[in-house]
């Protein structure tokens, strides 16, 4: 690898930094060390003063500001990204694995050629770089050695710890020309989905079914549960994907986080986008047939069984 | 117009699954159409029932003969005719990066310019979601990922991006793009005993890398797949084990203590 400097572009939403923008950074910085270079952070839009200033943490060497509308626009990302690779000659980029990242990631690696992994949880360096990343549903955790430089790749939220001590970066504004030509996509504005009647925001039991339930009908079971321990229904994506509960019941990284004493997983799997939303209840407790599933790494109480069986038993203990 | 949709057939593991050196082997290995690219089908599928003007949908994939089974299912959904590549190539790469395998998609897309490309968000096999927006690039299209709406009005694509947290993005798109299909944009239908009898006699075109015209050294990755593994479980929780009888009274006692069921 050249000398090793590594670029985190950060993400920001509607005035706000995200979370995994100062994720970014301690991964970034940790590669920096392994690798022998500075950490550089670009920030793309929006308020670029105030979230250069708030990027500013210890060991980043530079944050880069360009200013080039308020919201994400992949078309600009893209296009400032590259641009910026180009000048800061990094050997890894780093952006997140976020709807966002996945928006202009890609494209960014295809017209720098270089090769992309996506949503690392680990990074070391041996040869090159290596990337820990899951595939089959986070059933297999595989390695993946990348000897080019650059590279990139893209981080999964919620593996590093964000950086928080205040820094001494310089602060580097930088030009891009965005032709107007390859401006192909207009963002028209955002909008809340999954507002009604309930809001499991706020439910302190919460009995969430996943596919595991497989039929419609046998909600009525989990509907049954809920009833008897006054507790609430939620559900992970697929159930509300196919009409059979209203979105506002979707936990999860697109549907809500909640936060109850207790999460009882009904026949869901576990997926990274489902734990993002329900990780933080007090008590999670997971009924499963797949002892491999990966919702019994964040349980507390887990019984690996048929749901079918098993609920009906703590119905009646209950009733 | 046309509608190009990449699909893909992916593997899913058996509840007890082995892993040997860094592949899993064939028998704890179940193989189906990837859920997103089936939302995408359903998709394109549907912009030519619900338009006046005819439209074409070809599906695309890169697997080995063994997919064919799971094409024909886009085909008995609705789906005009299919294309599918492999050769030696592909078949001894260990790993190909989804860079790689848009380029190779791109070919195809190239031969058929396509006004519209559909793509699954990601692939449930190996997770990359990197391919449908590498292809849009390798084009020189347009593109949206993550799209749950999708409405066309002649030269654009009206979608709505789900981001995170459940705030949607609204966004136009000029055509010709590549638009990443996320689930719950529609309900796919199952194929149908006729669609399934009909598929039998469409086209499904076979392609090496040679056809479209590509060195097989454009699969020449700079990765290598260099370990595989069951993750190391951190998880500390306490299995409840017994008859049902037995583990759901392990829960109540949970249950109780957390406060749940209190008057
Ligand atoms: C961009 C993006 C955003 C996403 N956002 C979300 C989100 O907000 N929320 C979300 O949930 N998902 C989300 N997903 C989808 C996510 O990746 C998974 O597909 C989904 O969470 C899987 O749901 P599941 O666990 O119910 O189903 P599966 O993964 O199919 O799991 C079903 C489980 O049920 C078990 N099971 C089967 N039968 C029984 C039985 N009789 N008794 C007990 N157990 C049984 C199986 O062993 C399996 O573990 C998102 C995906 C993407 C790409």
């Amino acid at each position: 690898m050249s000398d090793g400097d590594v670029l985190a572009v950060a993400e920001h939403r509607r005035g706000e930094l995200r979370p995994v923008s100062f994720e970014l950074l301690t991964a970034g910085r940790e590669l920096a060390d392994d690798l022998g270079g500075d950490l550089h952070v670009a920030v793309i839009g929006g308020d670029v003063d105030g979230f250069g200033e708030r990027l500013n943490r210890a060991g980043v060497e530079a944050v880069h500001t360009v200013e080039e509308g308020e919201e994400f626009n992949h078309d600009v990302y893209a296009a400032a990204t590259a641009a910026l690779a180009g000048s800061v000659e990094p050997s890894v980029l780093l952006l997140p694995n976020s709807v966002n990242g996945l928006d202009y990631a890609p494209a960014v690696a295809t017209r720098l050629s270089t090769p992309m992994v996506s949503d690392a949880v680990d990074l070391t360096v041996a040869d090159g770089l290596v990337v820990t990343r899951e595939m089959y549903g986070s059933k297999v955790e595989t390695t993946v050695e990348v000897a080019a430089d650059p590279v990139t790749v893209t981080v999964r939220g919620g593996e590093w710890p964000p950086a928080e001590d205040h820094g001494d970066a310089e602060i580097i504004p930088f030009d891009v020309d965005v032709d107007e030509a390859s401006m192909r996509s207009t963002v028209r504005g955002f909008e809340e989905v999954g507002a009604g009647d309930v809001d499991i925001g706020e439910a302190e039991f919460i009995v969430s079914v996943g596919r595991g339930i497989e039929e419609e009908e046998n909600l009525e079971l989990v509907e049954e549960l809920a009833d008897t321990l006054d507790a609430t229904v939620a559900a992970s994506r697929p159930i509300v994907d196919n009409g059979w509960l209203p979105k506002n019941r979707q936990v999860g990284q697109s549907g809500k986080v909640v936060t109850p004493t207790v999460y009882l997983a009904l026949g869901i799997s576990g997926a990274v986008q489902h734990v993002a939303g329900m990780k933080g209840a007090d008590t999670i407790i997971a009924v499963n047939t797949d002892p491999d599933a990966p919702i019994f790494d964040i349980a507390d109480y887990g019984i690996v069984d048929d749901l079918f069986e098993v609920v009906p038993e703590l119905i009646e203990r209950f009733a | 117009m046309k509608v190009l949709v990449t699909v893909k057939e992916v593997a899913e593991v058996a509840d007890d699954f082995e892993i040997e050196g860094l592949t899993i082997p064939e028998k704890f290995l179940e193989y189906d159409l990837n859920e997103w690219d089936d939302y995408a089908v359903e998709a394109a599928v549907r912009i030519a029932e619900n338009r006046d003007d005819d439209v074409e949908v070809v599906a695309v994939t890169v697997g080995p003969e063994r997919s064919e089974e799971t094409i024909r299912m886009a085909l008995a959904k609705g789906v005009d005719r299919a294309v599918r590549v492999w050769d030696d190539a592909l078949a001894e790469a260990d790993l190909v990066e989804p860079t790689a395998t848009a380029r190779v998609l791109a070919a195809v897309a190239e031969a058929e310019t396509p006004d519209l490309v559909l793509s699954g968000v990601q692939a449930a096999d190996d997770g990359f979601g990197a391919t449908g927006v590498a292809l849009a690039e390798h084009l020189d299209y347009g593109w949206a990922a993550v799209v749950n709406d999708l409405e066309l009005d002649g030269e654009e694509a009206s979608v709505r991006r789900e981001l995170e947290g459940g705030v949607e993005e609204l966004t136009t798109v000029s055509l010709p793009a590549v638009l990443t299909i996320q689930t719950g944009i529609n309900d796919p239908r199952y194929a149908s005993l006729r669609g399934i009898r009909q598929a039998q006699r469409k086209d499904l075109d076979v392609r090496t890398l040679d056809d479209l015209g590509l060195d097989p050294a454009v699969l020449d990755g700079e990765m290598t797949l260099s370990g595989m593994a069951k993750p190391e479980s951190e998880s500390d929780a306490t299995l409840f084990e017994g008859s049902p009888e037995e583990t759901a009274a392990e829960l109540e006692t949970v249950l109780r203590d957390a406060g749940v069921g209190a008057e």
